[in-house]
Order: structure tokens, then C-alpha cells, then sequence
């Protein structure tokens, strides 16, 4: 039964593993403007029109404030730009399916959920999104969130290894590099592997077909409406691979990537999941190549890859366990012909060991995109997502911001032991100051708030509990969930809640931005502290951050951190439900 | 400010222009020359064989259809309204300890125990739940090898057969492991059709050899 699933576990980490280093290094080399392959020589004109008409230069160098506000504004922008294009897609071209315009509240949580990177859906996008809004909308903000990331990371990364400098970059360079160099030409070949097996590529939104049995019923049964099928389709491939590679994670379809023209067989699978785990574990070499010291970024590399793998083995067993309140006669087993387990939400092609990995990755990272259904998910293999996303998602994380969560986690975790023996925090040769540790608690503290805040607000507001579909303690962990997921900009969801109400609309998406751009000020004026500070060689009592002491003590404050703020919540939720399910 | 609204501006078109109309456009025309049949949803016709002509189609190999005469293999139930709806994918959301979720599954067991009365054998679990998507185009081996004996009494065939015919639409996971065993319903069905077929020339033939000799 496991071992099925170990070894789908195993094969994925080592294929990560394998292609992260030499990403990494093509990353930094993107960062650095050293010299890029081929793709810099087809690039490089491209990238020097843009410049030019934009009157940017590309050696500008900007402190932390002028980034931040650059980011902010682009955000801003890509946000209106969204905001406008829902509300006006009616009278736009490429709407063959004939969608009217989208609700203003629902459209605001769209916008915000697509620019913060989230993609929450309230919606389902075969039923409500024109083919043009899926293209200039969603697949346009999936890679600028994504580039908005790798670029917060670049800034990140460079005021850790600054000589004092206090500059941080151009993030219209870096904006304009990221995706140009490394997110567009993993998203085309990850489209053209995933459209050759099936996931559909078409500007026809539905084709309707007479099925199978039409072919042997009476004059009367054809007659009916039965024997047809129409099917949803679009240009599903170039979306779902750029969905994932920037860890966005929000489906054409309304059963995201369970339906099967998103993720037709075991081979797509693997191959989304690896998208999805890809950058963020290539930023552990990009940082270590751009810092200089290729111990730091394998000690956090190894500490994501062993909670990983252990959060994806309880999954799995969990998901595999029969479920005790379904008849006898019902064989729930695992063997060679059937998949077994808890299979409610779940497809056969992949079966629960595969799904439960898949989550693992999916709430990881970033992305939130699921082959399963979350809210069918037994209490327990419910609750490892949950909290997967609860860490602040650092374990990979999103592209670019999974690194910086974690950088920030150590820099928490570097204080702490400081405390402990009563020296001043340092990491990589910087000293931590007031001003830092401040940036850092907000960074690491600002998620957490809003989802127990948000939890607290929905729990006691009536339009907010009606929108539950579960009874009992499943209930409160769809809310719970919810807001986890939208402060954490994660955008899977217990989908039983309906979320396409004003309240969650409105909520959510303030939320969803606060959580978004709060950590990235946070992150970018602790960049530009750590750039103006000059380095200090390490001294013997420099507390060492490359050792396997430092990944376990990183990975106890991880666990520490989440723990002491959600226990209370999560006990409400999916432990109370757990353990009912146990004495059942 | 100048120096921040002018490059926002710009960068934000080109780059919407570059990732929204020129990439999915490039996409789409290399995967229409390079895959036809997979990028335009996998369609299958009469025989089992892909097709990109809509009209000779009976559905695609990707998305599941309803089939609910006993003469069929029946698919998995399915959360969407109409039961595979391809224009609304859903899962049912049901919760672990659901009330609904005991009463989905019961009524299925029902179903199928009804449509096959002398059949006790144990269910597997994923022909009485819901998919993800609701549209699984799969059931395991051991859901159709269930069905075997229902199948093939309402087509007056032995079981034999029949059994032998889910034996080889059996397909494995990528590399053997990663993912489950299934057999997809539309193919398998597909093939019924025509083994069923076969069959029954072959009984005519043995029905009229029989009278004809003395």
C-alpha cells in the first residue's frame, strides 16, 4: 500500500533534485546578467525593445523604497487591468461560449486572487470566463505574480550578499528577465508536453458529441437531450503549464487539474508536479551561487525536501485508509486491480497515493492546485495541506517568495538562539538589528493574523456560516481552511464552502492582498536593510547556519511557529473531527 | 513619478501582449501541427479509433459519459448536474463523516446490486463514490470485473469472455507506478460492442448449422 506511494514520492524528489542545482545556477546567471544560452541570443533583442520603450536602462539600480513602489504600482495596474476586463468581457471578442460580464464583488476577489498570485476561484471557468479573459486575464497575472515573486526574490537575494551598498536592482529588469528567461520558455515546453497527451489546445469552447449508447437507443431516448454531450474545452494546455511553473495553481475548469483535460494520465501528473516544485527548489542554488557559499542554500534545500517527504508520507497513509462509516459490502482495500482507500474526490487514474502527494506539493508550494478533492479528504489527510500552508509556505514555497519565507524562517530561527546565549543575531555575516527583527515578525507574523482573524469574523457571522456544506466540525474547517489558504495566498480550498458570496468575496480579497503585499514590503525593506549593512567575517562565535544542527533547529521553529499560533484552531477543526472518526 | 508610470505602463502592455495573446496564439497553432488529436479533445468514433471530426465522434477517450443500460459497463457516480455534465465539472465535496456521503454511496451499492440480484461479491470502493472532476473516464479492474457478470447476462454472452475482454484493456500506471491501474469505460464499452457483435454471428451461424444438419 505504501510502498506504491514511496516509491511515486521518492521518483519526484529525485527528479527535483536533480534538475533543481542546474536551474538554480541558470537562475542566478539570469540575475546576475551573466551569459544565458541560446535563449539569452533570441531573448536578448526582444528584451532590449522593451527597455527602450519603457526609457529603462538596464543597469538602473533602485533602493528598497523605489522597488517596493515600482512593484506595488505594476501590481496595481495588472489588478485594474483584470478587475476591467471581467466586467467588461461581454462586449470583447473571443467569447464564443457567449459568458456574461462577472458580478462586481466576484470580480474584485478574482482580480485581487489572480495579481496576489493565490487564484482562489469563486468561480467556475468553464461557466463564467470568456476565452479572452482566461488569456489576457488569467494567464497574463500567472506569469506576472509569478515574475513579481522571482523578482521580489532577486532584490532578496541581492541585499543579503550587498557589500553595503543599500541597492537592490531595477525590479523592471528583473520583472522583465524573469519572465522572458525562465518563465516563458519552461511554460512552452511544459505546454507542448502536456497538449501531446491530451491536455486540449483549441479557441473551440465546447464540441458536442452523440455518446456512445446513443448510438443503440430508441427514437424516444435520442430524442432527449440524454444522449448528447457537449465538452467544455480552450486553450487549456498553454495555461495549465504556466499555472504551475509559477506555482498560481488556478484551473480553466472548475475541478482544476482532476479534470482530465488538464491532467490526462500519470505522466502529466508527474510532469505538473515537477513544474510546481521546480523553481522554488532551484532558488536554494540560486541562492547559494549569489551569496557565495553553496552550504546555506543545500541546508535549506535538504530541511524543505525531509518535511516534505514526511508530510507527504502521512498523507498518503491517511488517505489510504478505509473510511469506517461507509457499508461492509464496500471493499476498501488496497491490491493490484483496485486503488482502494478513501476514494470519494478522488480519480482512479490517480487513486489516493498519488493525490495525497500531489496536495503535499500543491499547498507546499504555492499553488494550490489540486487532482483531488480537499474537502472529501479524511480528517487527518486533511489536516497535513492545512498545515503545509499554516508554515507560511516555505516548505518550497511559491516561486521566489517560498525561498525569501524561508530565509526569513532562519533569520527567526538565528534570533532565537541568540536569545538563548545572549549574543546579537547575525546571519551570513549581517547583524540582525532592531529594525530587521521588526521586518521579520511582520513578514512571518501578518499571514497568521488575518487567517485567525478572518477564521473568528466568518465564525460568528451568519451569512458566513451559511455558506458551509458540511455539517459539525468539518464545517469550521472549511472556513478554516478558506482563510488559510487566501492569507497564504494558496488558493486551494474545501471547495464545499461557497465562497461566491459578498462576504467571502469582499473578505477574502482584502486578505488576500493584505497577505500578499504586506510580507513583500516587509521583505524588500528587510532586503534593503541587510544591503546597507557590510558584511563581518565570521568570528568564533558565529552561530554556524550551514550545519545539520541549523536544519533541524530551522525545521523546529517552523513546527514551533505554526503550532503555537494554530493548535486552538486546527483543534476546533480537523483534530476534533479526527478524532471522532478514530472511536468511530 | 514620470520615471515610475511610464516604464509600468509599458512593460505591463508588452508583457500582456507577450504572455496573453502571442503565447497562447504560438501554443495553439504548435499544437494544432503537432498533436490534432490530443489538442482538440481526443475524440474517438464507433471503432475505438481517434478522430478529429466531431460529427463521427461518440465522445472523447478523456471525459466519461453516462451509461446506465445494464448492457454496459457503468462508470463511477458522478457529483455534476446532469451526471457527466463536460460543461460543469465538479466533485460532490461531501465531508468524510457526511451524511450524504453514507447516502451516496448506499444508493449506489443498490444500483448495482439490484441490476445483478445473485451478485454478493464485496464493491470496490471507487465504483460507489464520486470523482474529483465528475467526469472520470475510469473505473480500476476490479469495478469492471464486478460488473462482469451483469454485462454479460443482459447480453445473453458467457462470462468468460467478457472477463477475458477487461483482462486486456487493463492499462498501467506511467512506469508501472506512478498513479493506479484503471480500464477506460468509453474503450471498454467500445469493445464490448464489438465482441458482442462477434458473438452474436458466431450463435447465429451455430443455430443455423444446427437445423440444417439431418
Amino acid at each position: 500500500m505504501l510502498y506504491d506511494g514511496w516509491m511515486q514520492l521518492a521518483f519526484l524528489l529525485a527528479a527535483v533534485l536533480v534538475l533543481a542545482k542546474p536551474l538554480g545556477e541558470y537562475i542566478a546567471r539570469v540575475f546576475t546578467k551573466g551569459r544565458l544560452p541560446l535563449i539569452g541570443r533570441i531573448g536578448q533583442p526582444v528584451e532590449a525593445t522593451i527597455y527602450r520603450m519603457a526609457g529603462v536602462r538596464c543597469d538602473d539600480q533602485q533602493n528598497w523604497i523605489q522597488y517596493a513602489v515600482a512593484c506595488l504600482l505594476f501590481n496595481l495596474v495588472g489588478f485594474i487591468f483584470l478587475y476591467l476586463l471581467q466586467l467588461l468581457q461581454q462586449h470583447l471578442p473571443l467569447n464564443p461560449a457567449h459568458q456574461s460580464h462577472v458580478p462586481a464583488a466576484l470580480a474584485f476577489n478574482t482580480a485581487a486572487s489572480f495579481v496576489t498570485n493565490t487564484n482562489w476561484q469563486n468561480y467556475a471557468g468553464e461557466t463564467t470566463m470568456s476565452l479572452l479573459t482566461q488569456m489576457l486575464g488569467m494567464t497574463v497575472q500567472n506569469f506576472l505574480s509569478a515574475a513579481t515573486g522571482i523578482a521580489v526574490m532577486a532584490a532578496f537575494l541581492r541585499g543579503l550578499a550587498s557589500k553595503g551598498t543599500g541597492k537592490l536592482g531595477s525590479f523592471w529588469v528583473d520583472l522583465v528577465r524573469s519572465t522572458l528567461y525562465i518563465l516563458l520558455p519552461l511554460a512552452i515546453i511544459t505546454s507542448l508536453v502536456l497538449a501531446s497527451q491530451g491536455v486540449v489546445q483549441t479557441f473551440h469552447a465546447t464540441r458536442q458529441v452523440h455518446t456512445l449508447s446513443n448510438t443503440t437507443m430508441t427514437a424516444q431516448a435520442k430524442a432527449s437531450k440524454a444522449s448528447i454531450q457537449n465538452i467544455a474545452m480552450g486553450p487549456v494546455a498553454s495555461q495549465e503549464a504556466i499555472k504551475q511553473i509559477g506555482t498560481n495553481g488556478g484551473g480553466f475548469f472548475n475541478a482544476n487539474s482532476a479534470h482530465p483535460f488538464e491532467n490526462p494520465n500519470g505522466l502529466t501528473d508527474f510532469v505538473e508536479m515537477l513544474a510546481m516544485l521546480l523553481i522554488p527548489a532551484a532558488s536554494c542554488f540560486t541562492f547559494s551561487r549569489m551569496i557565495g557559499d553553496k552550504r546555506q542554500g543545500r541546508v535549506i534545500l535538504v530541511t524543505m525536501a525531509v518535511i516534505f517527504a514526511l508530510c507527504a508520507t502521512l498523507c498518503i497513509t491517511f488517505e489510504q485508509q478505509p473510511n469506517p462509516i461507509l457499508p461492509g459490502i464496500v471493499n476498501q482495500h488496497h491490491t493490484g486491480l483496485a486503488p482502494g482507500g478513501n476514494m470519494e474526490g478522488k480519480e482512479v487514474r490517480f487513486g489516493p497515493a498519488n493525490s495525497a502527494i500531489w496536495t503535499c506539493v500543491a499547498t507546499g508550494t504555492s499553488t494550490g492546485a489540486v487532482n483531488s478533492m480537499l474537502d472529501s479528504y479524511t480528517p487527518f489527510g486533511g489536516l497535513i495541506p492545512m498545515w503545509l500552508m499554516k508554515t507560511g509556505e516555505v516548505i518550497f514555497g511559491g516561486v521566489g517568495v517560498g525561498l525569501t519565507g524561508m530565509l526569513i524562517t532562519s533569520m527567526v530561527a538565528v534570533f532565537l538562539c541568540g536569545l538563548m546565549v545572549g549574543r546579537t543575531p547575525e546571519y551570513l555575516g549581517k547583524k540582525l538589528g532592531a529594525f530587521e527583527i521588526k521586518m521579520v515578525s511582520l513578514a512571518i507574523l501578518i499571514p497568521p493574523a488575518l487567517v485567525l482573524i478572518g477564521t473568528a469574523i466568518a465564525s460568528v457571522t451568519p451569512s458566513a456560516i451559511a455558506s458551509v456544506a458540511n455539517p459539525g466540525s468539518h464545517g469550521f474547517s472549511e472556513i478554516l481552511y478558506a482563510m488559510t489558504s487566501m492569507s497564504n495566498n494558496n488558493g486551494s480550498a474545501f471547495a464545499g464552502l461557497n465562497g461566491d458570496t459578498n462576504f467571502y468575496n469582499i473578505l477574502g480579497g482584502v486578505m488576500m492582498l493584505a497577505g500578499r503585499f504586506w510580507s513583500i514590503v516587509a521583505t524588500l525593506a528587510l532586503a534593503g536593510a541587510m544591503a546597507n549593512r557590510k558584511p563581518s567575517p565570521p568570528s568564533v562565535g558565529t552561530f554556524p547556519t550551514h550545519t545539520p544542527l541549523f536544519a533541524v533547529i530551522l525545521a523546529g521553529t517552523i513546527a514551533l511557529i505554526s503550532g503555537l499560533i494554530f493548535l486552538p484552531a486546527l483543534a476546533l477543526g480537523p483534530i476534533a473531527e479526527g478524532l471522532a472518526h478514530v472511536v468511530h | 513619478m514620470r520615471t515610475i508610470i511610464r516604464p509600468c505602463l509599458t512593460i505591463f502592455s508588452l508583457m500582456a501582449l507577450l504572455t496573453g495573446i502571442i503565447y497562447p496564439l504560438a501554443i495553439t497553432a504548435g499544437a494544432q501541427w503537432l498533436f490534432p488529436v490530443e489538442a482538440n479533445g481526443s475524440l474517438i468514433n464507433r471503432l475505438g479509433k481517434a478522430t478529429t471530426n466531431t460529427a463521427k465522434a461518440v465522445g472523447s477517450r478523456l471525459i466519461g459519459q453516462n451509461f446506465t443500460s445494464p448492457r454496459y459497463f457503468w462508470p463511477r457516480p458522478s457529483a455534476t448536474n446532469p451526471p457527466y455534465n463536460a460543461d460543469a465539472s465538479t466533485g460532490s465535496n461531501y465531508g468524510p463523516r457526511s451524511p450524504a456521503l453514507q447516502t451516496e454511496v448506499k444508493t449506489a451499492v443498490r444500483h448495482l446490486q439490484r441490476a445483478d440480484r445473485g451478485n454478493l461479491h464485496p464493491i470496490p470502493v471507487d465504483l460507489v463514490t464520486s470523482s474529483a472532476s465528475g467526469l472520470d473516464p475510469d473505473i480500476s479492474p476490479a469495478a469492471a470485473y464486478y460488473q462482469a457478470s451483469r454485462v454479460a447476462a443482459a447480453r445473453h454472452m458467457p462470462v468468460a469472455p467478457v472477463k477475458k475482454l477487461i483482462a486486456e484493456s487493463i492499462r498501467e500506471p506511467w512506469l508501472g507506478f506512478f498513479g493506479e491501474c484503471y480500464i477506460n469505460v468509453l474503450e471498454l464499452n467500445i469493445h464490448l460492442d464489438q465482441l458482442s457483435a462477434k458473438w452474436n454471428i458466431k450463435r447465429k451461424l451455430h443455430h443455423h448449422a444446427g437445423r440444417s444438419t439431418p
